[in-house]
C-alpha cells in the first residue's frame, strides 16, 4: 500500500468508527430535504375564508364561485360582519372578504388575521386577485415560469446543499486536523518522510469521497422524490458541486491552519462560514430583500453564488453559459483560499 | 564519525517566554542521554528542534552530521520521535496503528519486527484493541513500537514515561537498555529525578538553562559532604527549628526525613543538643547521601 | 451513627462493582486524625474509583465507613462539605485572577460573605501573596500556583483534604514547598490522603498502602515496608508488591 492510499485509509477509519457523526451527516441532508421538500413550505395553501355580503348580486356571486373553486382558499360560508371579528380572533378563519356595494359600486373590504404577517399578505393578494378578477379592467394575467407548481422544495435542494458540503467539508475537516494537532500525531506525519502536500492530500480526500457520496444520494433523490426535471443541465450541476466541494474543503483546510483546539475549529467554521450560509446566502431570505450593507456582505459567501448558480441550473433549468459569472467567483474564490491554507500550512510545519 | 547529537548555542523564543537559552550538549553514538529537569524547564521545545519540527533562533543542532535545518528531509529517516502524551490514533487498532506508521516510512512490519520485538510482545496478545483502551502502560509501548518501526538510528523519546506507575516505568526503562545495547542512540527526557540513574550520562535542565552534564555518580559526587538527614514525630516543626540554626544553609523535605545543608563548622552533636533543648526529644540527625534531587535544589536555589 | 470515631476515615469491606467487574473489592482502612496517607497503586488497580467512594461522588456496591464523620452509603452529600479536594489535572481556573479563584470556591463551599473575606485575607498573608491577588492564575509561576490551589482546597477548613496526584512534573524545590505546605496542614490537625505515582514521595507519608487488582496489598509505614520486603526504597517495594498484577492493562 503506498504511503498516500494508507492515509486516506486511516481517514476512513477515523470516519467510520465515530459511528454517530457518521450517520448524521449520512441522515441529515435526507431529512432535510424531506422536510423542506414535503412538510415545512413557505407557500400558503387553504387560506380559510368567510364573506360577508350586504346585497347579492351577480357580481358578488361570481366572485363567491370563485373563492370556493379556487385551490389556495377553502371558502368557509356567509356570515354576519358582527361573527367576523370572533371568528377572526378565535382562530376559526385566516380572512374575512367584504362586499357592499355603496352607491351602485361594488366595494370590497378585506380582514385578514395578520399574526402570520407571511400568510397574510399572501392571502390579502390572492383574495385581491379574486375579487379583481371580477372586472375585465383590472385583470392581471400572472404566469410562473421555471417552477410552474410554485414547489419551494425546488429551491430548497441547492440550499441544503450549500450547507451540508460546508458541513462535511469546512467543519469536519477543520476538526479532523487539528485533532491530530492537538494529540500530537500530527508532528509524527511531520517527522517522517511524507511530504506535507500527501499530508494535506490524504486529509482532504476522503471527505471530497464522502461529499461525492452525499452529492449522488441527494441528486438522486431531488430529481426522483421531489422530481426535479432531468435535462441536460445534470452534468454542470455535477461539475458546480465538486468546485463548491473542494472551496469548501480549502475554507476547512485554511481554519485548521490558524486554530490549535478542535473546539475553536467548530465554533470558526460554524459561525463564520455555517451560519452566514443559512442567513445571507439566499437560501432561506431573498438577497434582493437584504439590506444594502447585507447584500454587500454575502457578496464575500461561497454558497451565495453556488446557490445561485444551483437554483438557475436546476430550477430555470438555464444552459451553463447564464452561471459563468457564479462559476468565475467560484473558482476564484477556490484558487485563493487553497493557495492561501496550503502556503499557510507549510509555513507552519517548518 | 560524527556524534550522534551535537547540539551547540541553541536558544528559542516564543514571544516573551525563553524556552531555550543557549543550550549546548553531545551525545556520543549509542549513548542512552538523560534530559532532567521539571515541566517547562525547555525539554519539549529541544525535542522540537531536534526531531525537525521547528527552527532555533540561534545556535545549530546536528544529528549525525545532517543539520536539523537544512538536511530535515534526510535526517527525518534516521530518527524515531515520541512526542509528550503518546501520540497514537486513539480510534484504530493496535495493529492499525502499527501498520500505518510503517506504511508511513514504506517498511514491513515483519522486516522490521526483530527491532520491536521486545517493546511489543506484549502487545502482541491483542493486536484488534484500540489504541484508547489500552492503559497507560501499554499505550507507551505502543507508541514507542511505532516510533522504532521504521529502524531509526536516534530515538527521540520526550517524557515517555509521565503518568505510567512504577511497574511499567521500570519495565519501560529495560526495554529502553536492550534498545541501546541494540546500538540506538537514546535522548530521553524525564522530571521524575529518580529515573536519572537509568541513564548513562544525563544533563539537568532548568527554566531553558544547562545545569550540568555528567555521569549519575559524577554529579552527586561530593554532595555527602555536610549533607544530613533529620527527622522527629513533629516534622513541620522540626524543619521550622532547623531552619532556625545559624549553621544551617538550607533544610528541605526528603521523603521519611529532612535533608539539612551545613554550613562550615556543623557540628552534628550541638546540632542534636539544640534541638533537643527545643523541646524535639525524639530528634535524630545523621550523615545523609546525596541524591540528583539534592543537586537540582543545591543548583536552582 | 458514629463509629470508629478517633478516625478520619474508616471503611470497611468497601466494595464497587461495575456490571461483573469488581473495581473495589472489600477494602478496609483507617486512617487517624492528623494522619498524611499515601495511597498507591498501579494503573487501573481502581485508586480512582475508591477515591471517589471516599469523596461521596460515589456510591459503593456493598461495605460501609465514614469519612469526616459522615456514613459514606448515607450521608455522601454531607461528605463533601468537610473533604477538599485538589488534583494535577484541574485545580484552578486559569483564566480568572487570584482573589477570583478564592472567591470562587469559597463560595461553592457556601462560605459567608464575612467568611470569605477573612479566609481570603488568611490566604494571602500565611502565601505572601498579597501583591498578586490581581494577577491572572496563568500568569503566575508553577510553584504559586500549586500553593494557591492548596490554599483553595484547603480554605473552608476541611476535615480531610484528598490529593490526586497533586506534583507531577513539578520542580524539587516548588515540590518541597508542596510537601510543607502539607506538613504544616497535617500538625494544624488535617488528615491528608495523598495519590501520587512519585514513589519517592510515599515516604512523606505517614503510611501508605499499595492497591493491586482492585484490593490493598500492603499497607503500612514506609519504613516497617522496607523492612517487610527487604527493599532500600519504596519503589523496590511497589514493584515487588504490584509484579503479579493482572489487572495492570
Amino acid at each position: 500500500m503506498s504511503i498516500f492510499q494508507s492515509l486516506v485509509r486511516k481517514e476512513a477509519l477515523h470516519i467510520i468508527r465515530d459511528t454517530r457523526t457518521m450517520v448524521i451527516t449520512l441522515l441529515m441532508p435526507i431529512v432535510l430535504l424531506l422536510l423542506f421538500g414535503f412538510a415545512i413550505s413557505t407557500e400558503v395553501n387553504d387560506v380559510r375564508v368567510v364573506a360577508v355580503v350586504d346585497q347579492f348580486t351577480d357580481e358578488t356571486r361570481d366572485i363567491l364561485q370563485r373563492l370556493r373553486v379556487n385551490e389556495y382558499f377553502t371558502f368557509q360560508g356567509l356570515t354576519t360582519p358582527e361573527d367576523v371579528d370572533a371568528l377572526l380572533r378565535s382562530g376559526k378563519t385566516d380572512a374575512a372578504l367584504f362586499l357592499r356595494k355603496e352607491e351602485g359600486v361594488l366595494k370590497s373590504q378585506i380582514v385578514v388575521d395578520a399574526s402570520n404577517t407571511n400568510t397574510a399578505q399572501t392571502a390579502t393578494a390572492y383574495i385581491r386577485g379574486v375579487v379583481n378578477g371580477s372586472s375585465a379592467k383590472s385583470l392581471i394575467l400572472t404566469s410562473t415560469l421555471y417552477n410552474q407548481q410554485l414547489k419551494s422544495a425546488y429551491n430548497f435542494v441547492p440550499g441544503i446543499l450549500g450547507m451540508i458540503f460546508i458541513l462535511i467539508c469546512a467543519i469536519m475537516t477543520s476538526v479532523s486536523i487539528v485533532r491530530e494537532k492537538e494529540t500530537g500525531t500530527m508532528s509524527l506525519l511531520l517527522v517522517s518522510p511524507v511530504k506535507p502536500r500527501t499530508i494535506i492530500l490524504g486529509k482532504l480526500v476522503p471527505y471530497f469521497l464522502l461529499s461525492c457520496v452525499i452529492l449522488t444520494v441527494m441528486l438522486l433523490m431531488a430529481y426522483t422524490v421531489l422530481g426535479l426535471p432531468v435535462s441536460s443541465s445534470v452534468i454542470s450541476v455535477i461539475a458546480v458541486s465538486l468546485l463548491y466541494i473542494i472551496l469548501s474543503l480549502s475554507i476547512g483546510l485554511m481554519v485548521s491552519t490558524v486554530v490549535d483546539t478542535q473546539l475553536t475549529a467548530l465554533i470558526v467554521s460554524a459561525v463564520m462560514f455555517m451560519l452566514p450560509v443559512i442567513m445571507l446566502s439566499g437560501m432561506i431570505f431573498p438577497v434582493d430583500n437584504m439590506p444594502v450593507v447585507l447584500q454587500w456582505i454575502s457578496n464575500i459567501i461561497p454558497a451565495r453564488w453556488y446557490i445561485e448558480a444551483m437554483r438557475k441550473l436546476m430550477v430555470q433549468q438555464l444552459a451553463f453559459s447564464y452561471i459563468l459569472k457564479d462559476v468565475l467567483i467560484l473558482l476564484i474564490m477556490t484558487l485563493v483560499l487553497l493557495a492561501a491554507s496550503i502556503v499557510k500550512f507549510r509555513s507552519s510545519t517548518r | 564519525m560524527n556524534a550522534a547529537i551535537e547540539v551547540s548555542g541553541l536558544s528559542k523564543r516564543y514571544g516573551n517566554l525563553t524556552a531555550l537559552d543557549n543550550v549546548s550538549f553531545t551525545v556520543e553514538r549509542g549513548e542512552m542521554f538523560g534530559l532532567i529537569g521539571p515541566d517547562g524547564s525547555g525539554k519539549s521545545s529541544l525535542y522540537k528542534i531536534l526531531a525537525t519540527l521547528t527552527s532555533p533562533d540561534a545556535g545549530s543542532a546536528t544529528i549525525c552530521g545532517l543539520d536539523t535545518v537544512n538536511d530535515y528531509v534526510k535526517l527525518r529517516k534516521l530518527i524515531g520521535y515520541m512526542p509528550e502524551k503518546f501520540s497514537l490514533y486513539q480510534d484504530l487498532t493496535v495493529s492499525e496503528n502499527l501498520h500505518f506508521f510503517a506504511s508511513l516510512f514504506g517498511v514491513s512490519i515483519k522486516d522490521n519486527y526483530d527491532i520491536i520485538a521486545p517493546v511489543f510482545a506484549q502487545l502482541e496478545r491483542f493486536p484488534n484493541r484500540r489504541a484508547g483502551a489500552l492503559s497507560g502502560g501499554m499505550k507507551q509501548k505502543l507508541a514507542l513500537s511505532c516510533a522504532l518501526i521504521h529502524r531509526p538510528k536516534i530515538l527521540l523519546l520526550d517524557e515517555p514515561t509521565t503518568g505510567v506507575d512504577a511497574v511499567s516505568r521500570s519495565e519501560f526503562w529495560d526495554m529502553l537498555s536492550t534498545l541501546r545495547e541494540k546500538g540506538i542512540t537514546i535522548l530521553v527526557s524525564t522530571s521524575y529525578m529518580d529515573e536519572a540513574t537509568r541513564c548513562g550520562r544525563i544533563a539537568l535542565i532548568d527554566k531553558g538553562k544547562i545545569l550540568r552534564v555528567n555521569t549519575p555518580d559524577g554529579l552527586v559526587a561530593g554532595l555527602d559532604e555536610n549533607l544530613y538527614n533529620a527527622s522527629a514525630t513533629r516534622m513541620f516543626e522540626l524543619l521550622t527549628r532547623i531552619r532556625q540554626l545559624p549553621e544551617v544553609e538550607d533544610c528541605y523535605t526528603f521523603g521519611a526525613t529532612l535533608h539539612v545543608v551545613g554550613r562550615k563548622g556543623f557540628n552534628l552533636s550541638s546540632v542534636m543538643d539544640k534541638l533537643r533543648l527545643e523541646g524535639l526529644h525524639d530528634v535524630k540527625v545523621y550523615p545523609a547521601k546525596g541524591d540528583i534531587e539534592d543537586l537540582f535544589i543545591k543548583l536552582t536555589r | 451513627m458514629h463509629y470508629y470515631n478517633d478516625n478520619a476515615i474508616s471503611v470497611r469491606n468497601l466494595t464497587k462493582c461495575f456490571g461483573s467487574f469488581t473495581a473495589v473489592d472489600h477494602i478496609s482502612f483507617d486512617v487517624a486524625k492528623g494522619e498524611i496517607f499515601g495511597f498507591l497503586g498501579a494503573n487501573g488497580a481502581g485508586k480512582t474509583t475508591a477515591m471517589r467512594m471516599l469523596c461521596g461522588l460515589s456510591v459503593p456496591t456493598a461495605g460501609n465507613g465514614q469519612v469526616a464523620g459522615c456514613d459514606i452509603m448515607t450521608r455522601a452529600e454531607a461528605i463533601k462539605h468537610r473533604i477538599g479536594y485538589m488534583s494535577q489535572k484541574f485545580s484552578l481556573y486559569s483564566g480568572l485572577t487570584v482573589e477570583e479563584n478564592i472567591r470562587l470556591f469559597s463560595t461553592i463551599y457556601g462560605m459567608t460573605s464575612a467568611r470569605i473575606k477573612e479566609a481570603s485575607e488568611r490566604v494571602f498573608k500565611e502565601l505572601g501573596m498579597e501583591d498578586m491577588r490581581g494577577a491572572f492564575v496563568k500568569d503566575i509561576p508553577v510553584g504559586w500556583r500549586q500553593k494557591l490551589a492548596f490554599a483553595v482546597a484547603t480554605i473552608h477548613k476541611p476535615e480531610v483534604v484528598f490529593l490526586d496526584e497533586p506534583t507531577g512534573g513539578v520542580d524539587p524545590v516548588t515540590r518541597r514547598k508542596f510537601w510543607e505546605l502539607i506538613y504544616k496542614a497535617s500538625s494544624d490537625g488535617m488528615t491528608v490522603f495523598v495519590t501520587t505515582h512519585y514513589l519517592d514521595e510515599a515516604e512523606y507519608c505517614n503510611r501508605i498502602s499499595i492497591m493491586v487488582d482492585g484490593r490493598i496489598s500492603a499497607l503500612d509505614s514506609p519504613a516497617a515496608l522496607k523492612e517487610k520486603y527487604h527493599a532500600t526504597t519504596i519503589d523496590e517495594v511497589f514493584r515487588i508488591v504490584a509484579q503479579d498484577a493482572q489487572r495492570a492493562d
